[in-house]
């Protein structure tokens, strides 16, 4: 008698436990295993803490919902030090050793590309959130979730001239400044090619090495030359060390962008003021109604703080990671497959809503369009300004 | 391209005098542990961050002034300095893998300061960071000019004591040639201790002229490795006032270079200086 009762109780236990399992959606069996390296340690460790950040907030998101296909999502990340050609043997050993399911790009262009190179060789889809140059993405089975479109160098400096145009003293002259870091170096170049065509002066071009330390001549050459709009080719803090070195001389440009700077020492220095630079995506309307922002951001401004971050906002980087694994997932679920060519064949004929907006990727290179806007630091906190459609409510660009 | 400016000259020119003045600061410590302890300390540099952050802590969370944390810094380090050289001495490190060891010691602090203050930017904002003054057309920003006195006293205080005290003549002494300075009575260990606590407070101001003029991130450990060891070099190995001197040379040459030419160039200055000083007085570097 006892043993019939201990079989039903075992039997209903379990049939409770399944009905449970589903409706709170736990997800179960083996583990869905995502592999990536960041670049955890070395010089880019500040900027890949905010995508290791990302990664787990979205693992365990969707391990609270029900994980991939059901079953749970375990992601095992790498430090690639900073170095492409450890992420090149770092990915190697995720296909090879560890067998991973599926791959998640790493941090940074050069990184990426070695990473690229590997995905390939073993036919591994390889969706990516920071890949600077996209003329340098050859791989089919690559996907960009930096929407800068295939022509950033050109629409890009386009979209910002468009901007300044709009304002009631649109700049005539333009020194252009830049590193030359190659993601941000091309783009200078193309920038200067946008403004002679749009018929701005060019009163200066100067280039420095990626790791300069000394700025204060070039401050001194651009408050020579005197230009109406600085176009700055700074990547993270090169570009606080030029206005730290301008204004050491006094002198603050009237107009000035940055194309990749580091967000919180930008915004929060007070020669930051009404300083411009691209972004896809910043705390504010209309970004926040895309599916999942409000929510990510939320989480993500908490872990951030938590984490010692001391800037805790989400903007280009956070965006362009979590877009990365809504990307992913989309692909698993809608095809309930694992398999790399299924899923590279689905996300070149299908768009994804991502909390940047829809990304698509037929086009060249599998980018898709540049959804990069122009925003500017006002009141010590980053807002989009331009195109208006992007721009936060109220908000227009600030000139002086 | 039109002639430049005088004041756009003269301003580059003083830019590098004021970062030549911290390449001679930096390569301080470094050329007297090289020059007279035969020790190529790479984790001076570690030493030199790690003081910025400890700074950057004690101003931002503690409310201290940033030139008063050199109180509690300089002691610190000098402990730090003379407990490394107990550790060198105890497992007699040659000079060559001093070379390694300090790396790993690098690595180490690096890592260490990553895992207290993150990777992220961490920048210092004092009273000093916005304060300048001007002088005719040139501007003289204060964290810059504190850097330039500290290093032209320390090197000229160090280079003093190195000649006329009779500490500074063992310490010559028993690195021109240790078993005879023994010899006469020169307590080899104790000076070498003496000496790196020394270089490691020499970081540890250097440290503070970093958190009062530079965003700090760990990896920046690495950046002023090349051009440092440039002037070490060139000023010569355990000379006081050489990295001073060779410091304040590169660091005009690279600004002069970046007023005249493409801002790219200037890398090539403190190398190519330190070929044509090699080429010019080979086998003097001591």
């Amino acid at each position: 008698m006892n043993r019939t009762v201990r079989h039903v109780a075992a039997v209903l236990f379990a049939f409770l436990g399944a009905i449970a399992g589903s409706a709170w959606g736990a997800p179960s069996g083996p583990p869905i295993r995502i592999g990536s390296t960041l670049a955890l340690t070395g010089p880019l460790a500040s900027t890949a803490l905010v995508h290791q950040l990302v990664g787990d907030i979205y693992v365990e998101q969707i391990n609270k919902k029900n994980g991939l296909l059901g079953r749970p999502v375990e992601w095992i990340v790498k430090d690639d030090q900073s170095k492409p050609e450890l992420a090149r043997t770092l990915y190697e050993q995720l296909i090879t050793v560890d067998k991973v399911d599926l791959l998640m790009g790493p941090y940074a262009t050069g990184a990426i590309l070695s990473a690229m190179g590997v995905a390939q060789r073993y036919n591994k889809i390889l969706i990516h959130h920071t890949f600077g140059i996209p003329s340098l993405a050859k791989y089919d089975g690559q996907f960009p979730t930096w929407s800068l479109g295939a022509d950033p160098a050109t629409t890009f400096p386009n979209t910002l001239l468009d901007a300044l145009a709009a304002t009631p003293k649109p700049p005539k002259t333009i020194a252009i400044v830049t590193s030359k870091f190659p993601s941000v170096h091309f783009m200078s170049l193309g920038a200067r090619e946008v403004a002679k065509k749009r018929g701005l002066q060019e009163v200066a071009f100067l280039e420095w090495d990626f790791g300069n330390r000394d700025f204060g001549a070039i401050a001194a050459r651009v408050k020579d030359a005197n230009p109406d709009l600085v176009w700055v080719g700074a990547i993270g803090l090169e570009g606080n060390q030029l206005l730290d070195a301008m204004k050491k001389i006094d002198y603050a440009p009237p107009l000035h962008f940055y194309m990749y700077p580091a967000p919180g020492p930008m915004a929060q220095a007070p020669e930051g003021k009404n300083a411009l630079a691209a972004t896809i995506f910043e705390e504010n309307q209309p970004y926040l109604s895309n599916p999942g922002a409000a929510e990510f951001v939320k989480l993500f401004n908490e872990r951030a703080a938590k984490a010692g971050l001391p800037y805790t906002g989400v903007e280009t980087q956070a965006a362009a990671s979590y877009s990365a694994w809504q990307v992913l997932d989309a692909a698993v679920t809608a095809t309930k497959s694992l398999d790399d060519k299924v899923l590279t064949e689905w996300l070149r004929k299908n768009r994804v809503d991502t909390i940047q907006g829809k990304l698509r990727f037929d086009g060249a290179s599998n980018y898709g369009d540049d959804l990069m806007v122009v925003k500017q630091v006002q009141n010590g906190r980053w807002v989009t300004v331009w195109p208006k459609s992007a721009a936060a409510p109220g908000a227009t660009l600030m000139t002086k | 391209m039109g002639l430049p400016s005088l004041s756009l000259l003269a301003q580059s020119a003083l830019s590098g005098v004021f970062i030549g003045a911290l390449y001679g600061l930096l390569g301080l410590g470094l050329s007297l542990s090289w020059g007279l302890l035969r020790q190529i300390n790479l984790a001076h540099f570690a030493l030199a961050f790690l003081a910025a952050y400890v700074c950057y802590q004690l101003s931002t969370v503690r409310g201290i002034d940033p030139l008063l944390t050199l109180a509690l810094i300089v002691p610190a380090f000098f402990v730090l300095g003379v407990a490394l050289q107990w550790v060198f001495a105890r497992f007699d490190i040659s000079a060559f893998n001093s070379l390694l060891v300090t790396f790993g010691l690098t690595v180490i602090v690096e890592a260490l300061i990553q895992g207290i203050w993150t990777a992220d930017f961490r920048r210092l904002e004092s009273v000093y960071g916005s304060a300048k003054f001007r002088v005719g057309f040139l501007y003289i920003p204060a964290p810059e000019l504190l850097t330039l006195v500290l290093s032209v006293v320390l090197s000229l205080a160090i280079w003093l004591a190195l000649r006329y005290t009779d500490v500074g003549k063992a310490l010559r002494a028993a690195a021109e040639d240790g078993p005879i300075a023994v010899a006469f009575g020169v307590n080899r260990q104790a000076l070498a201790m003496l000496l790196s606590g020394v270089c490691a407070a020499l970081a540890g101001v250097a440290g503070v002229c970093i958190a009062l003029s530079y965003t700090l991130a760990p990896a920046q450990i690495y950046t002023w490795i090349g051009v440092v060891f440039a002037a070490v070099m060139m000023g010569g190995l355990g000379r006081p006032l050489g990295p001073l001197v060779a410091g304040i040379v590169i660091g005009v040459s690279e600004s002069v270079t970046m007023a005249l030419t493409s801002p790219s160039w200037a890398p090539l200055v403190s190398f190519s200086l330190l070929i044509i000083v090699l080429l010019v007085r080979p086998g003097k570097l001591q």
